[in-house]
């Protein structure tokens, strides 16, 4: 294997995925990288307990990062025995999926962000770049029968979750082909067959939610299929969703009603452009705004969707059996702006660089490389067949008709124009008249 | 540049006692040219430094609403130091939609205040601060996020004057970008101004042009008693009016006559007017045009006597028909007015669904063409 890794600067710059369309991998991450991984797999991988303790995150987390945290870095890990990494079990295929998964949604939302500025998608759009470790290695530690719902910035979650990429490019497309006929747009991202349950516009709201989603399965398991509860939910919020009231009101129920949903959040240090230690108290750990309603807490390096699977799954598994919910301060970025017209002076390009430089798709690959034997060739193949996948949906999506005016008028009540019917026949509409 | 109503001085300082403008400044020209609608393809005109002040030999400037806003917003706050602002990015980012760009450079952290991401507390923070004699300004980033507001707003801004029998008073004016147009997802597109109006003890305003978004919002900020400030954001920078330097205010509750008319009477608020004035033109017909400028309280006055002089009217707006303040309005009409009427009021609204995502969103706007025909169905009935 080592006879095939890249040796001089040009070699390994091809390794990038993108055409550097979007610049946004670093041409060397091949060796600095598999490093920066190869150091978290032997700071040992009892992530989830050790992380959840606040004192050892921030004994050890003293460097901050650039926004104000501590690093989660391997270093946040308590010296217990290192415990072998669950990721670096699975075979070559799961990984080689994950490694898929992120590239998908990556060239997704180049994609994305190249037809929102040919006008090509309306509304608001938020890109996922930079955080696709979180959605692809939390996704990989659940189930397909375990609720998830995340806010508006769902692409990533969407793909992940195994939803039809042509639906999510149409939705955002406003094409009937979408996963909302094209109704909802870039926040609305829904997908019953695979348990995904939003895509939610309004910052926290889908908190209650999700508490509301575990009650939901817990209760179905037990009271009325009358045995023990084990599906788990895993609602994911942004960092600046920890200061909506609604987040506060979930956790109690949480706590209190031993509900079976994980609160991940997934903190990439800023809200808009306000920074987490600018808006947020406590900014610095807020694994403690999980203990005053006695749920458990775990810091997670995000940046690495090995270290992501190592520390969610004993966790996933821990909620499953006890029926008791969880807090993770999953440590990401978003390398892009908050919405595409976000000039980003919140912060310096050194940051940016930062977290560029241990992205979480070269690291994954670098570690495949080191430790499968994973091929230049096979890599520039799966990139290939990713960019070629996304082409198609763009195409499908444009193809897509657009929803008919009649659209207008469903999907409001339960009867497709039920109410309407006698006062503001869709067919009026038509005519440009109003209610006859 | 020609605009679609005289601007200057007979609204300025004291404001028209009669609160219309009817015959303050003459017959009234309707420009159809100067608002046209941004398109989304239209980039923002270039923003001018954050205040007109630093130009002090130019009494009156070509602003846009967004830039009246910022004037009279660096204005009040030069005024008062009472005057506080607070909201998600207003300070150095100057707001999702840069209307308080500058003043956080200008008056501080202190009094520009960036908070977090959390809507029942910002308004619910700033009623504390009104009842306890501040006059905090708060700025909600969008019309669907008033929703974690709502009971903030409902329960407590609107009640405490009642609540406390006027020992206690909530002088707090809550800036909202509203409406549709300008291709947003749902939740950033909505109308809400009849659910605000429907609670007693609220004040709910909406501007249709930087001439009255300055004198309003001054209004709005010294008015001692709770104001929603709803500003269409489809006309943030659609078009530029004169807005004089000098301070000035605009009654709160007085409807204003943009274009006087013998056949009918036309009803409109916020970015819907400008639709009416195109539709108007085009029609070639005589039509009275009347902007609410205040929903509530209703200027009933001003529309009842224009009715009774035409015998015929239209009401436009963008929210949903069934419940939307042109019910309101075209009830006190038949209550009013009844044996004045000569065609049953016409209504020309949003429809009672949701907000559509941007393809079917013109399609759910009120636009000239639905207007025209209720003209002249109303005309010919
Ligand atoms: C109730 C509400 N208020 C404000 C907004 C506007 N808004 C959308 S995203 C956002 C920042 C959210 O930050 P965070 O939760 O950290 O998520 P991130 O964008 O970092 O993914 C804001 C203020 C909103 N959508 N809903
Ligand atoms: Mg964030």
């Amino acid at each position: 294997m080592q006879g095939q890794r890249p040796r001089d600067e040009g070699q390994r710059a091809k390794w990038t995925i993108t055409d550097l369309r979007t610049s946004l991998l670093p041409s060397r991450f091949m060796s600095s990288t598999a490093s920066a991984h190869s150091d978290s797999r032997s700071g040992g991988g009892a992530a989830p307990e050790a992380a959840g303790n606040p004192a050892a995150a921030s004994a050890n987390g003293a460097a901050a990062d650039p926004s104000g945290r501590p690093a989660a870095r391997a270093t946040e890990r308590t010296e217990a025995a290192p415990a072998a990494s669950l990721a670096a079990e699975l075979p070559d295929d799961v990984l080689l999926g994950w490694l898929r998964d992120m590239l998908l949604i990556r060239e997704f939302e180049v994609r994305t962000m190249q037809a929102y500025q040919e006008k090509k998608i309306g509304g608001f759009c938020h890109v996922y770049i930079g955080q696709e470790a979180v959605a692809v290695g939390c996704t990989a530690a659940i189930e397909r029968r375990d609720p998830m719902v995340t806010a508006y910035r769902d692409h990533g979650h969407a793909l992940a979750r195994g939803m039809d990429p042509r639906h999510c490019m149409a939705e955002m497309f406003g094409r009937i082909g979408g996963c909302a006929k094209g109704k909802g747009g870039s926040m609305h991202m829904f997908d019953k067959a695979n348990n995904l349950f939003g895509g939610h516009g309004i910052v926290g709201a889908q908190t209650p939610l999700g508490a509301g989603l575990a009650f939901a399965t817990k209760y179905e398991d037990e009271v009325i299929e009358g045995r023990r509860s084990d599906r788990v939910t895993l609602c994911f919020l942004g960092d600046g969703a920890l200061n909506q009231g609604a987040f506060h009101e979930a956790k109690n129920l949480a706590g209190l009603l031993d509900l079976p949903v994980i609160f991940v959040v997934e903190n990439n240090g800023y809200s808009m452009g306000t920074s987490i230690s600018r808006g947020t108290t406590m900014g610095h750990d807020i694994s403690v705004k999980a203990a005053g309603y006695g749920i458990e807490a775990a810091v997670i390096d995000g940046m690495d969707v090995m270290t992501v699977y190592d520390a969610m799954k004993p966790l996933v598994d821990r909620c499953r059996a006890t029926s008791r919910p969880a807090f993770v301060d999953m440590r990401t970025y978003r390398y892009k702006g908050h919405s595409m017209s976000d000039p980003r002076k919140y912060r310096t390009r050194a940051e940016e660089e930062q977290y560029e430089a241990s992205d979480p798709i070269g690291r994954l690959a670098a570690w495949l490389e080191s430790s499968r034997g994973f091929s230049k060739q096979r890599y520039d193949e799966l990139a290939r067949e990713v960019r070629q996948q996304v082409r198609d949906c763009v195409k499908w999506a444009e193809a897509s008709p657009e929803p008919p005016i009649e659209e207008l008028y469903t999907d409001v009540y339960v009867e497709r124009f039920g109410p309407y019917l006698g006062t503001s026949p869709p067919q009026m509409l038509r005519d440009g008249a109003d209610e006859a | 540049m020609t605009r679609p109503r005289a601007p200057g001085p007979p609204l300025s300082a004291t404001g028209d006692p009669s609160g219309s403008q009817r015959g303050a400044a003459g017959p009234i020209r309707i420009s159809l040219h100067a608002p046209g609608f941004p398109t989304t393809t239209e980039p923002d005109p270039p923003f001018p430094p954050t205040s007109i002040l630093n130009a002090p030999q130019d009494p009156v400037a070509n602003l846009t609403l967004v830039q009246a806003i910022n004037l009279a917003l660096v204005q009040e706050m030069e005024r008062d130091d009472r005057v506080i602002i607070l909201g998600e990015d207003v300070g150095p980012n100057g707001g999702v939609f840069r209307v308080t760009e500058g003043l956080h450079k200008r008056f501080g952290g202190h009094r520009v205040v960036d908070t977090p991401l959390a809507e029942s507390g910002i308004i619910g923070t700033s009623i504390g601060l009104a009842m306890a004699g501040l006059r905090p300004v708060p700025e909600i980033q969008f019309d669907g996020f008033l929703g974690p507001a709502y009971d903030q707003l409902c329960s407590h801004a609107a009640r405490m004057r009642t609540r406390t029998r006027s020992a206690f008073t909530v002088p707090l004016t809550v800036r909202v970008p509203v409406g549709g147009g300008i291709h947003a997802p749902e939740l950033h597109s909505d109308s809400p101004e009849a659910i605000y109006a429907h609670q007693p003890g609220l004040k709910v305003v909406m501007p249709a042009s930087p001439y009255d978004a300055k004198g309003l919002l001054i209004s709005a900020i010294r008015d001692p008693d709770p104001v929603l400030f709803f500003e269409p954001k489809r006309i943030y920078r659609a078009f530029r009016e004169e807005v004089p330097e000098d301070e000035y205010t605009i009654p709160i509750g007085k409807a204003r006559v943009v274009a006087e008319g013998e056949e009918m009477t036309m009803v409109s608020w916020g970015a819907s007017v400008v639709q009416c004035m195109q539709a108007i033109e085009k029609s070639g017909r005589s039509i009275e045009l009347i902007d609410l400028r205040t929903i509530w309280p209703l200027d009933t006055e001003t529309i009842l006597e224009s009715v009774r002089k035409t015998g015929r009217v239209v009401i436009v707006h963008e929210a949903p028909k069934s419940g939307g303040w042109g019910a309101e309005i075209a009830t006190r009409i038949t209550e009013h007015c009844f044996l004045h009427l000569e065609a049953p009021p016409q209504r020309v609204a949003g429809f009672d669904t949701i907000m559509p995502y941007y393809k079917l969103e013109m399609e759910y706007m009120p636009d000239a063409a639905r207007i025209a025909k209720a003209i002249d169905e109303t005309a010919a009935y």
